[in-house]
Order: structure tokens, then C-alpha cells, then sequence
């Protein structure tokens, strides 16, 4: 690359819609990425702050708004927490409704991040499709819990809503539906040839690497790092049920860790969520759903409460780790420490950017689905102070362009 | 398979290799479902001059999962928690360990674990954003979540004076627009000459000239 000018590439900041979105800089040599930068807490909401003065009931409210896509995923991992902390008996059957909306939040999130990936290659009818088929499960997840985002199901001691038997049926249908439909978005995401020329080895996260780095989820297991909460410190029914942690193998090809086997890991997830709930549904324990039904009774039983705890849950993008102390003197939390899936996932762009085209780096900035377009403005700064814009719109085009130039 | 341990003796383990440094050592099951199945975590308080030996300690039972690294004021100190997992992978067989670290707050020093762990500095940042530690030896000391106007010395998670004042979030209505604001840094070119005239060159003149190049 000697003899080619270097320059910074910025991208962002932009898009509120998520505790971190990024500012990127980039340090280009022509087309390639030589260094990465980024710099999140563009929207920082000092939600921590705000939960530090709340009390735990609130604070379940606030953590479906932690984020839009994973409300449930959040919710219980501070129930978990506050649950061990005032040692609260929540009845079976609610452990498996916990589950069931869970699994149902893992459908729509993966299939939302496919239509997101199918966008940035420029294959807008998959991302029609599978926004299209995603919908099912958002409506499933509305029949469930009343809200298609910000479920507000969950409660300290259990749920606020059961899952009667004359649910299950609609709720069999979704199943099914998706069941019916997976094999067509998987012969079209995995047997697509402009898919596999632009994802296969792009963006590539070593084992190792993705170890040290402490990522999580879909974008570990893609590295062939085995590591599912749900499967190695069991919460709510996962305990119960019998599943597979999928890895990037279950689809018959070697493990590389790139942007494809990425895809493939959250395709794969599809139906062992469908296979989870059916579980649930099977083996559904009978009884109350909540501990306890009147709000001031457990708030004035965590008052007490004294010790810390952490609850962990596999969310869609990978582990949330929330942290509670409580000192029995307050109602609030003397500490609530949120850890969200991107934020362990973020340090492997470093590593995955690096040495990629300025067209490829829409789908590698998604692919560990961070749950926000950062791409939205993108200002090109050369080092002699030349600058011009793009657009979130004409990055997108070069991004197209290419896949257009490979199929020619 | 990894070999695995049980919680008591990966608690054993640190027990006999630092000694009387390791105190509070509590080793806590939780299972949730019908069965019960139980998560295990180990939880011990371990000195700052420690932790780094602690750490690569646990790399020698297994490479750990960092999950994060929470702080909570209480009151003379700061304390850390370093939440780790090893032996995840099996059915069932992780355990969740956490290294509880005292920091007086007069000294707040901490020493990193990115050497070790090389994801660490994200959280580490934060933990000099949010709570005031100062973490040495950290790869990038830039602020990770705190906007760059924020004023310095003021902690969010902090509970004394050095917590957000009440001027920072009481009536607010008396804030007006703010002042002093930098101007952006690419002006918008208002339209490009039709006469085919190069239209980029006043907009490079206007460019301030640290706009560029910056990491």
C-alpha cells in the first residue's frame, strides 16, 4: 500500500435508538482499513444513575427501555438478580413463561438482524422477507404480552401474565409458520452465491481473539467459542430443557469465524427457539405465575433485603450481566451495574475492520448486531484537509456497487 | 472436555495460593426452573496489589469470560467487581467468579488486567469515567462514555461531592441554549457552481485546519 495516501474515514455519531451508539475513525490507506477507532456514549442515558434512585419496581420498568429489541432479555436478568438478593420464590410456571417470551424475543431479533444484513449487501427483497416473516413473531410476542416492544411482563416474583391453554394453539401456529419457512430463508441466506462471495471470510474473529476479548454471543459462538448462558449457568427453565449451544459446525462446514458463519450461528438459533418453546409448552408446570400480587408488599420485602447479586441471561446478541447491591436501608439499590451484549461485543471491531474495504464495512460494523445503524453520516477527511461527506446513503451505495461488480 | 472444579476448590484454590490476602471467600448456589438446576459463583475479596496475580491465576485454571467489571461507593472506599466465568462450554459446568477490590478513595489507584485480558480496557474506561478510579498502566486513557464537555472531577456513580450535583439536573429551565459551543466541523456548501467551476474549494478554505487527521 506504500505510495497511497492515508486518511481518517469518520463514521458517526448517530442513531439514539441504543445505549451505545458509535463514532468510528477510521485510518484508511485507499480502500483498506488500516486502524480502527471508535468512540460510543453518544446517548447515554445514565440509566444506571436514574435506577440508583429508583426502587426495584421501577427499575424493571426501566429496564425493558434499556433497550427496544431485547426489553425481555434485561428485565430478567434484573429480576434474577434482586430474586437471589431477597431470596423470592418465584412458582415454576413462571420460569417457563420467562422463557417462552424469551425465546419468541430471539426469533424476532434475529430475524430483524437479517433483514438488516440482507440490506447492507443491497439484497432488499430478502430484507423485505425477512422483515416480513419477523413480523409473526413481534405479533406472538404482542398476543403474549400485550406490547409488541417493551414487554412489561416480567415482575420481581414471576410474571404478570400467564399463558392460559387457549393461547397455545395461536401460539403452535406461529411455531409452525416459522418451522415452514425456515428452510426458504435458509437455502436463501447460506445457498445465495452473492451472499457467500461477500460474507465468507470477510471480517474474521479468531477463536483466540474472540476469547480475549471477552465477546459474547452469536459473534463468540461464531468463532467456535462455546459459551451460551443459557446452557452453561442456567436460568429460568433453560435448566429444564434439552438444546444444543449452536456453533457455526451445525451447518456441516468448517468453522472460520467470518461474517458468514455469523449468519449462520443466528439462522441456526431459529429453530432451537422453536424447539425450546414447544418444550415449554409441553412441560408447562401448573400454578400461580407471581409471588406476589401486591407491588408494596415486595417492595417493602426488598427494603430489608441486604447482600448483591448479579443475574445473567443469554439475550439475543449475547450475554447481559446486570449487578445489584442492596444494604436493607433503602429502597433503591445501592448499585445496579448494566452490561449489555454490545458492550462486550464492540472491542472485536477492531480486529474484524482491520485490513477490509471501505464497502464492506457496513455488513462488519452489523454483523456482530449492534442494534443500531451507525453508518448514518459518514464524513471522509483526507490528510491534506481535503473533505467531503458521504452519506449514510452513498456508503450504502458503494457497499451495493460492489456486490453488483462481484455478480458481473 | 476442560477439566473442570468444583466451587470450592477453585475457592481452595486461591485460598492456598495468596494466603490471608483472600478473605471473604463465599461460594453461592441459585437454581431457577422446576429442577433446580443450580448456577454456581465463588466470591472472594482480594487486595489491589493482588489482582493482577489473581487474574493470571485464574489463567491458569482456565481462560476466563471477563463479563464486566462493576463499582459501587461505599462511603471511605470504592470497591471493584471483577464478574468472571471459567468452564463455560459444558452442561451446566460454569462458574461465575467474582474478585471483590477495595480502593481507598484518597488513593484510587488500580492496577489494569488488559495485559491479561485484553477486553478489559472498555470497562476499565468506564470505570475512570464513572466511579474516578485511576487505572494504571491503561492502554487508551481517553473517556469512553462521558461527553467530552462534561466537567472533570465529577463522577455519576459516585455518592459524595464528587457525585453529579444537583446544578446538573435541578431546574434545568433556568439552563439556557448552550454557549461556546464548537462550530461544525464541515461547513455545508450551499450549492455547487453550475458553471462547472470547482465548488469544493472554499469549503477546504473554511475547513479549520484541526479538523483533520485527528485519532
Amino acid at each position: 500500500m506504500a505510495g497511497k495516501p492515508s486518511y481518517n474515514l469518520p463514521i458517526g455519531p448517530i442513531h439514539p435508538a441504543l445505549k451505545e451508539p458509535i463514532n468510528f475513525t477510521l485510518r484508511m490507506s485507499g480502500e483498506v482499513v488500516q486502524e480502527v477507532d471508535f468512540a460510543p456514549g453518544r446517548a447515554h442515558r445514565g440509566i444506571e444513575w436514574m435506577g440508583m434512585r429508583r426502587n426495584p419496581v421501577q427499575i424493571l420498568h426501566l429496564c425493558d427501555r434499556i433497550c427496544g429489541i431485547c426489553g425481555a432479555a434485561h428485565a430478567l436478568a434484573f429480576a434474577q438478580a434482586v430474586e437471589q438478593i431477597g431470596a423470592v420464590e418465584v412458582p415454576d410456571r413462571a420460569y417457563y413463561i420467562r422463557t417462552i417470551v424469551a425465546e419468541f424475543e430471539r426469533i424476532q431479533s434475529h430475524l430483524l438482524w437479517a433483514g438488516v444484513a440482507a440490506h447492507e449487501l443491497g439484497f432488499d427483497t430478502l430484507f423485505h422477507l425477512a422483515w416480513q416473516v419477523r413480523e409473526e413473531s413481534v405479533d406472538i410476542i404482542e398476543y403474549i404480552t400485550g406490547n409488541r416492544i417493551n414487554y412489561g411482563i416480567i415482575m420481581i416474583g414471576g410474571t404478570r401474565r400467564d399463558i392460559t391453554p387457549d393461547m397455545v394453539p395461536r401460539i403452535e401456529q406461529a411455531l409452525k409458520y416459522y418451522e415452514d419457512i425456515f428452510a426458504k430463508m435458509g437455502n436463501l441466506f447460506l445457498n445465495d452465491k452473492t451472499i457467500q462471495m461477500r460474507c465468507r471470510n470477510t471480517g474474521i474473529l479468531s477463536r483466540q481473539r474472540a476469547l480475549e476479548l471477552a465477546t459474547v454471543g452469536p459473534t463468540a459462538r461464531a468463532s467456535g467459542l462455546k459459551m451460551d448462558v443459557r446452557k452453561d449457568s442456567p436460568y429460568a427453565a433453560y435448566g429444564d430443557l434439552d438444546f444444543d449451544v449452536i456453533l457455526p459446525d451445525v451447518y456441516g462446514q468448517e468453522t472460520v469465524g467470518d461474517v458468514y458463519d455469523r449468519i449462520v450461528v443466528r439462522l441456526f438459533e431459529i429453530p432451537q427457539s422453536i424447539n425450546i418453546i414447544r418444550q415449554c409448552l409441553s412441560q408447562m408446570p401448573e400454578g400461580p405465575v407471581l409471588a406476589e400480587e401486591k407491588y408494596a408488599k415486595i417492595l417493602s420485602g426488598l427494603k430489608k433485603a441486604s447482600g448483591e447479586a448479579f443475574g445473567r441471561v443469554e439475550a439475543p446478541r449475547g450475554e447481559d450481566l446486570h449487578h445489584v447491591r442492596m444494604n436493607g436501608k433503602q429502597e433503591a439499590p445501592e448499585m445496579w451495574k448494566v452490561k449489555a451484549s454490545t458492550y462486550s461485543n464492540q472491542m472485536a471491531w477492531v480486529d474484524i475492520l482491520r485490513g477490509e474495504q471501505i464497502a464492506d464495512i457496513p455488513i462488519i460494523v452489523a454483523s456482530i448486531d449492534p442494534c443500531m445503524s451507525c453508518t448514518d453520516r459518514v464524513a471522509l477527511v483526507r490528510q491534506d484537509g481535503d473533505a467531503g461527506i458521504i452519506t449514510k446513503e452513498q456508503l450504502h451505495r458503494l457497499s451495493v456497487g460492489k456486490t453488483r461488480r462481484m455478480q458481473a | 472436555m476442560r477439566a473442570t472444579k468444583t466451587p470450592q476448590q477453585v475457592a481452595d484454590h486461591f485460598t492456598s495460593r495468596f494466603g490471608g490476602q483472600v478473605t471473604n471467600v463465599r461460594v453461592v448456589e441459585w437454581g431457577e426452573g422446576a429442577k433446580k438446576v443450580p448456577k454456581r459463583s465463588v466470591w472472594m475479596t482480594i487486595p489491589r496489589e493482588t489482582i493482577v496475580d489473581a487474574v493470571r491465576e485464574l489463567t491458569t485454571i482456565d481462560f476466563p469470560h471477563l463479563g464486566v467489571i462493576s463499582a459501587v461507593d461505599t462511603g471511605d472506599q470504592i470497591e471493584l467487581l471483577y464478574h468472571m466465568q471459567v468452564f463455560f462450554g459444558g452442561d451446566h459446568e460454569e462458574i461465575e467468579i467474582t474478585f471483590t477490590v477495595p480502593v481507598p478513595k484518597n488513593d484510587p489507584h488500580i492496577p489494569t488486567i488488559s495485559g491479561i485480558i485484553p477486553g478489559a480496557v472498555y470497562t476499565e474506561r468506564e470505570k475512570q469515567d464513572m466511579i474516578g478510579v485511576i487505572v494504571d498502566g491503561i492502554p487508551d486513557n481517553r473517556r469512553i462514555f462521558l461527553p467530552a464537555d462534561f466537567p472533570e472531577n465529577v463522577y455519576p456513580w459516585r455518592k459524595d461531592e464528587k457525585g453529579i450535583p444537583d446544578t446538573m439536573i435541578k431546574e434545568l429551565w433556568k439552563v439556557d441554549r448552550p454557549q461556546g459551543r464548537p462550530s461544525p466541523a464541515v461547513k455545508v456548501v450551499e450549492k455547487p457552481d453550475p458553471a462547472g467551476t470547482d465548488a469544493e474549494s472554499p469549503a477546504r478554505q473554511e475547513q479549520p485546519a484541526s479538523s483533520g487527521g485527528e485519532q
